[in-house]
This record gives C-alpha cells, sequence and structure tokens, in this order.
C-alpha cells in the first residue's frame, strides 16, 4: 500500500505490500506485544507468589484400588455417618480421599482450618466435577487419574460439593458435603 | 463457439460487483446456506426450551429432556450452522472472489451428501434418545455407534471441501484470474480453511477411535479423549473466528468502503492464528489430573498469547479500517464523526459492528481471563464458560454470518431481503439479547453456578444446597436475554427463509431505483480502491477514534483481568 493509494479487503494487492505499517497501528502492536508477555508472566508468578495453583499430585490409578483405598480411609477415621454417608475426621497434615460416582460423593469429609491436607479426588465410572459451594473452587475429576490437591481450608463451616460436570440423568443429585472446624 | 456458449452456462457476471460466478459454486454455496439455516433452526428451537428450564422459575423441561435438547443445540449450533454456513464461506471466497472457476464441481456434491448424511445420522441419534451424551461425549459416557459414524461422515465431507478450496487456489493462479496477492479476504478464508483442516483430523483422530470403541473393538482412555476432543472441540472455534474475522474485513469494505491499513500486519496476525491456535485444547484441561502446570501454561498461552496477539491486532485493525474508508468518503470532522455517519441502517454493517463489539469486548477479555491456568479454577465448569462463550460463537460469530447473509442474498441469491423493516432491526435484536444473556451466565458463574445443569435447587438431592439470592435476579436476566436473543434468531431464519422461497427477484431497475430489501453496498457499492490527495491526508489523521475506542477496551481488559486474580486470591489455599 503506498502512501496515495488504500484499499479494500476484497482487492488483491498489487506490488510490495510488506512495507511498515503506519506509526499507530505499530503502536497498537506493541502496546498489545507488551500486555500478552505480561498475561503470561501472570502464570509463573503465581506458581511462585500465589496460594491457588492447579498443580496437584497426579497418577494414573484404576476404580478398583481408589476405590478400595478410599474405604480404607473411611475405615480408619470415620466419626458418624449423615443421611448414610460416612463422616471421616482425618488427622491434620494427612491424605484424604473423596471419592466421585454417579449420583454421590463420599464420604462427608470434616477438617480443621486453617490445616494443610491433601485431597485427593477421583471417579469410579464417569467424569465428575468437583465444585465447592460458595467458596467456588472447581477441579475436573477424571476416571483413571487421582488428582491430589494440597488444600487448606481458610474459613470454617459447612460447604457443599456439586457435581459440575454432566454425568447423567441424576447429575443435579450429586452433592457432597465438607465440614470445616475451627 | 461452442465454448463460449459452455463458458455463458457456466458463469453469470455480477451486476454490482463485476465479478464473474461459478454458477456450481453459487449453487453449492445455496444449497449450504440453505441447510446451515435449518440447523440453525433446529439450535434455536432447543435454545428458547433450554434457557428456559435453566431459569428456575420457569423450569420448563423433564431432566432428560433438558440434557437431550442440550446436546442437540450444541451440535445443531456448534459444528451444523456454522460449518455449513462455512463451506458457502469457502464456495464464496475461492471461486467467486477469485473470479474462477470451482475445480471438481461434482465433488461439491459428494461433500454437501456426505455433510447431510452425517448431520441427519446424528439428529436421528439424538431426538431418539441414543446419545444424551451433551456435545462433548465424554467418555466412558457412552451414544450408539451410528452418532459417532454420523459426525465422521459430516467430517469427511468438511474436509473434503477444504481439500477443494485449496485446488480453487490453485486453478485462480494457474490459470491467473488475478493479479498480484490473492485479497484479504481470501487469506484469512485460506487461514480459516487450514484451521479446519487441523481441526477436522483431529476430528478423526478422535472419532474414529470413539466410534471403535462404541462397537467394543478397543478401549478409550478418558483422559486422552478430553485432550485430543478439544483439539477439536476448541480448535473448530478458532476457524469461526478466522472466518469471522475475514467477514469484518469483507463487510467492511462492502459497506462503507473501509480499507486494510496494512496488509502485512493483518495478514501476519492471521498467521499467528495458524501457528498457535491448536494449542487452545489446553483451555479446556486446566484443572484435568493429565497435565502438569509446564504443559498447562505454555499451551493455554497459545505460546506466549500470540494468537491473543493476532486478535487484538484485528480488533484495530478492522474498525480503523472502517474508519479511515468513512473518513476518505469525507466524514473526517472530530473524533468520531465517521462512527455516527456509518451506516447503521444497513444491517450488514450494524452487525458487523455489533459482533467486532461482543466478540472483543465482552468474549475476548472474558475468554483471556477464564482461559488463564489457575484463574480457570474459579470458572471452570460454572456458567461462566458458556457465557464466555455465547458471547463469542454467538455474537461475535453468528451473528457475523447473519450480517453477511444481508448481502448474501441479494449478490448470490439474487433476491431482494423479505422484511426489510425487520432486517433492520435484527442485528440488534440478536446482538443485545444474547449479550444480556452472556452477562446473565457470566455472572451466575461467578457465583459458582455449573453448567449444564437441570436443577439448581438441587431438589431431591441429599444435602440441600442454596445459592446466593443474587443468582435470581441473573437468572431472569439470563432468561430474558435468551427470549430476546431467540426472537432475534428466529426473526433471521424467517427473513432468510422468505426471502429465499419467496423473495423478489433483483432487477437492474431494482438497482436503479434503490428498491426496499437491499443494503446500501449492493445498491451502490463504496469505491473498493481510493487513489489522490486525500489518501495523504487520511494517511497523516489516522484512525484517532479508534485509537480512542480500543485505548477504553484495553482499560477493560486490565481491569477485568486483575480483578479476576484478586478474587482467585481470596479463595482457600490449593496447589
Amino acid at each position: 500500500m503506498s502512501d496515495n493509494s488504500m484499499h479494500s479487503g476484497i482487492v488483491s494487492p498489487k506490488g510490495i505490500w510488506w512495507v511498515p505499517a503506519a506509526p499507530q497501528e505499530r503502536k497498537w502492536v506493541i502496546v498489545a506485544f507488551i500486555w500478552c508477555m505480561i498475561l503470561f508472566a501472570m502464570m509463573p508468578l503465581w506458581h511462585l507468589r500465589g496460594g491457588q495453583n492447579p498443580s496437584g499430585i497426579r497418577a494414573k490409578v484404576s476404580a478398583a484400588d481408589y476405590e478400595a483405598r478410599v474405604n480404607r480411609f473411611i475405615e480408619e477415621h470415620k466419626v458418624g455417618e449423615d443421611k448414610g454417608v460416612p463422616i471421616v475426621a482425618p488427622p491434620p497434615g494427612s491424605d484424604v480421599y473423596l471419592l466421585g460416582r454417579m449420583w454421590s460423593w463420599s464420604p462427608i469429609l470434616k477438617l480443621k482450618k486453617d490445616t494443610e491436607y491433601t485431597l485427593h479426588l477421583s471417579s469410579v465410572d464417569l467424569n465428575h466435577g468437583f465444585s465447592l459451594y460458595p467458596v467456588n473452587i472447581n477441579f475436573q475429576v477424571v476416571p483413571g487419574y487421582d488428582y491430589g490437591l494440597k488444600v487448606t481450608p481458610s474459613k470454617a463451616g459447612e460447604f457443599s460439593i456439586i457435581c459440575n460436570e454432566f454425568c447423567g440423568i441424576g447429575h443435579h443429585l450429586m452433592v457432597g458435603k465438607v465440614i470445616v472446624e475451627e | 463457439m461452442n465454448s463460449i456458449s459452455n463458458l455463458a452456462a457456466k458463469f453469470r457476471t455480477c451486476p454490482v460487483t463485476g465479478l464473474k460466478v461459478d454458477r456450481t459454486a453459487e449453487n453449492l454455496i445455496k444449497v449450504n446456506a440453505v441447510v446451515a439455516v435449518v440447523c440453525l433452526l433446529l439450535g434455536a428451537v432447543a435454545a428458547l426450551l433450554i434457557v428456559l428450564t435453566r431459569w428456575q422459575a420457569v423450569h420448563l423441561l423433564p431432566a432428560e429432556w433438558y440434557y437431550r435438547l442440550l446436546t442437540s443445540h450444541g451440535l445443531n449450533m456448534l459444528i451444523f450452522f456454522i460449518i455449513f454456513f462455512e463451506m458457502a464461506v469457502l464456495y464464496f471466497a475461492g471461486p467467486v472472489l477469485l473470479n474462477c472457476r470451482l475445480p471438481a464441481p461434482k465433488l461439491g456434491w459428494v461433500n454437501f451428501g456426505l455433510m447431510v448424511i452425517g448431520m441427519i445420522m446424528v439428529n436421528t441419534m439424538v431426538y431418539t434418545g441414543k446419545a444424551d451424551v451433551t456435545f462433548t461425549s465424554y467418555p466412558p459416557l457412552m451414544a450408539d455407534p451410528m452418532y459417532y459414524l454420523g459426525i465422521i461422515l459430516f467430517a469427511v465431507g468438511a474436509l473434503l471441501v477444504t481439500f477443494q478450496f485449496m485446488a480453487t487456489l490453485v486453478v485462480a493462479k494457474k490459470e491467473k484470474t488475478y493479479e498480484g496477492s490473492i485479497p484479504l479476504v481470501v487469506f484469512g478464508a485460506l487461514t480459516a480453511n487450514i484451521i479446519a483442516i487441523i481441526t477436522l483430523l483431529h476430528g478423526a483422530l478422535i472419532f474414529i477411535p470413539a466410534f471403535l470403541w462404541s462397537l467394543g473393538l478397543m478401549n478409550m482412555d478418558p483422559q486422552i479423549y478430553r485432550l485430543v476432543f478439544w483439539g477439536l472441540g476448541h480448535s473448530s472455534q478458532q476457524i469461526n473466528v478466522a472466518a469471522h474475522v475475514a467477514i469484518w474485513y469483507l463487510l467492511a469494505g462492502l459497506t462503507c468502503g473501509g480499507v486494510v491499513l496494512s496488509e502485512k500486519v493483518s495478514r501476519a496476525a492471521y498467521v499467528l492464528y495458524i501457528l498457535f491456535i491448536s494449542m487452545a485444547s489446553a483451555h479446556h484441561l486446566l484443572v484435568d489430573p493429565g497435565f502438569g502446570p509446564a504443559w498447562k501454561v505454555w499451551n493455554t498461552s497459545y505460546a506466549m498469547y500470540l494468537a491473543v496477539l493476532a486478535s487484538m491486532i484485528h480488533g484495530f485493525t478492522v474498525p480503523a479500517g472502517v474508519e479511515m474508508g468513512l473518513r476518505l468518503r469525507g466524514y473526517t470532522n472530530g473524533l468520531f464523526e465517521w462512527l455516527r455517519k456509518a451506516p447503521w441502517g444497513d444491517p450488514g454493517f450494524s452487525g458487523m459492528a455489533l459482533s467486532v463489539v461482543i466478540f472483543g469486548f465482552m468474549g475476548g477479555i472474558t475468554g483471556v481471563t477464564i482461559g488463564t491456568e489457575q484463574i480457570n479454577i474459579i470458572a471452570h465448569n460454572t456458567l461462566r464458560i458458556p457465557g464466555h462463550f455465547h458471547v463469542t460463537v454467538v455474537g461475535g460469530t453468528a451473528l457475523a454470518f447473519m450480517a453477511v447473509t444481508y448481502y448474501v442474498l441479494p449478490l448470490i441469491f439474487q433476491k431482494r431481503v423479505a422484511f426489510w423493516g425487520l432486517a433492520k432491526l435484527q442485528p440488534y435484536l440478536f446482538g443485545i439479547g444474547i449479550s444480556i444473556m452472556g452477562m446473565g451466565m457470566i455472572f451466575q458463574g461467578i457465583f459458582g453456578v455449573p453448567r449444564r445443569h437441570w436443577d439448581i435447587t438441587f431438589s431431591g438431592a441429599l444435602f440441600p444446597v442454596e445459592f446466593h439470592p443474587a443468582v435470581t435476579f441473573f437468572q431472569a436476566v439470563m432468561g430474558i436475554g435468551g427470549i430476546i436473543a431467540f426472537t432475534g434468531a428466529l426473526a433471521f431464519i424467517l427473513i432468510a427463509v422468505v426471502t429465499v422461497f419467496f423473495g423478489k427477484t433483483v432487477t437492474e431497475a431494482d438497482l436503479k431505483s434503490g428498491a426496499s430489501g437491499l443494503p446500501q453496498g449492493v445498491l451502490k457499492l463504496p469505491p473498493q480502491v481510493h487513489t489522490g490527495a486525500h489518501v495523504v491526508k487520511a494517511h497523516e489523521t489516522g484512525a484517532r477514534g479508534t485509537v480512542v475506542l480500543v485505548g477504553i477496551f484495553f482499560v477493560c481488559f486490565v481491569l477485568y483481568y486483575f480483578t479476576n486474580w484478586k478474587i482467585l486470591s481470596f479463595l482457600w489455599k490449593v496447589g
């Protein structure tokens, strides 16, 4: 495009069009580029400085093995039951296990505030979605994979676990519970 | 003599643009566009019923039909409507804009046949309840084998069309039907075409195994499926981006003589799309157990956000090109005279302009933010996700497709657009409706409301969950926005169908007298090439108004982005 002619996008450009852009456009490209680098830098930076990352400990696990591990976990630390779902109070700092299946989360976890746990998530049937309400923490739960996330509850109270990955007709019934004590 | 009459039978000359139009290409544009509209109707009816179910105050459908129609809505809109329409775009950008013949015309019909058969198979499976798997069909959730086969047939047909488009470029080059480089719009279509090939190969890579798995012939790893599926699922949205950006450039030229600021910059931006876009599969896997942080960070950022850079470039060059085009035509006062005097009554222009704004402002900003590795923790599978992609795919792509239809009807179908008064309103109705609905969804998502969920009152669940009272309000926003958008979609379908089947044919007299039902750019095509002293002056002024507009955009982007980091920091520590 020479200085004395301009054309639309449906016209074939003639001659050499690989020429420097006008100043405004050049500046915008530079601003946008710098912004993109900032966007990129934020993610590694948050891994270093931020408290919320989806890294986790990741491993493959068979449905049967995972279910057996959850059952052992329940047996060891069971403190009660609510509507047939076991309530489990694991020791501070330990590995805790949650199992998703159509259409329930088990067990109910009883955790201590400001204490770190490694929360393992997996499913024995379909994909499920771990969504902690009202904190709004969301993770994908994939059968065959163990996702171990270090979590530190920062508030006491009762929290719900909603399933937010479609898992069949009873998807909306799939609600679990986490209790955090002072 | 014989060859001349053959040529005459093969081509017609467009009275508006003077382009030579291949008749087979023209017919293929027509049939693909018509089937696209049929799919749009199926998807739109499902959309209304779904939104009236999610709006708990109405809660229309039973659970089974909610998920079934959700499946149908996703497939008919995201796959069938959009890809049939894109096939029409390819037949237009190839033979028509390059002024050449369509190679292997019969193949065009085979492709179309395959795609229609695939589409019918998939819809049959969905509506008979044999594929209640939603759009994503994540294994171990399984559909009938015929469902996967239908998608494969459809994809093969589409893949062959992309090859045919490549062949068209070769033919046009060989037969010297254009001088210089291919026009920017064709370059954009070529970009879409290349991304389509990459995408459809991913599709084959995942749906052929899924088909075999559904027949019991092989195993399927749910995590690998999610990875490769999104190589299809997300990249297919990038075909849309490349295609609708090409349409923005096309409509900028046709409606107001919008110019290309720099061929170099715009084309380089397209190349960035091709290079980095298929990495977007990672957007869907940010909180998945199968992948580590380095993989997630690198891929979700399209190798350091270079594809986002491309969109930010087009987001400047398209409005700036429009501004320059209008300044060249004399609207030079102040910052915004060009904007005030733009042809807002031309649905081709208003649809394009709204598409740029909705896609860029709402879709772009929300998309980049929720596609950030850590921020995804507060967004994954909440209503924020569909909120985001309804403003990109519907407010961006579908609206651009509707806008260009107002030019396709008179130029290709050679019909005057029916219900012209309604047509002028339609882009506003649709664009505003979908924006309101998107907002309603995004805000519900921020409160943690899940997507793809039949009943967020959780009636019958073991433990009660009650959402924040504000959710009720945003539900109504979503519902009302959805109804407005549906009305806009229905208006579009009505206009398109009545025009195609009962519309008045465009005559020379219509063009001269300025008959109703013909957009401004068709009645009097604005100059596509500007030369002279005023061009030098325009270069000096530049696109000042657009600089202000993108400045506002940039501030919103920065604010929204960092607000989300702030919200994230309030969460429990997790890692």
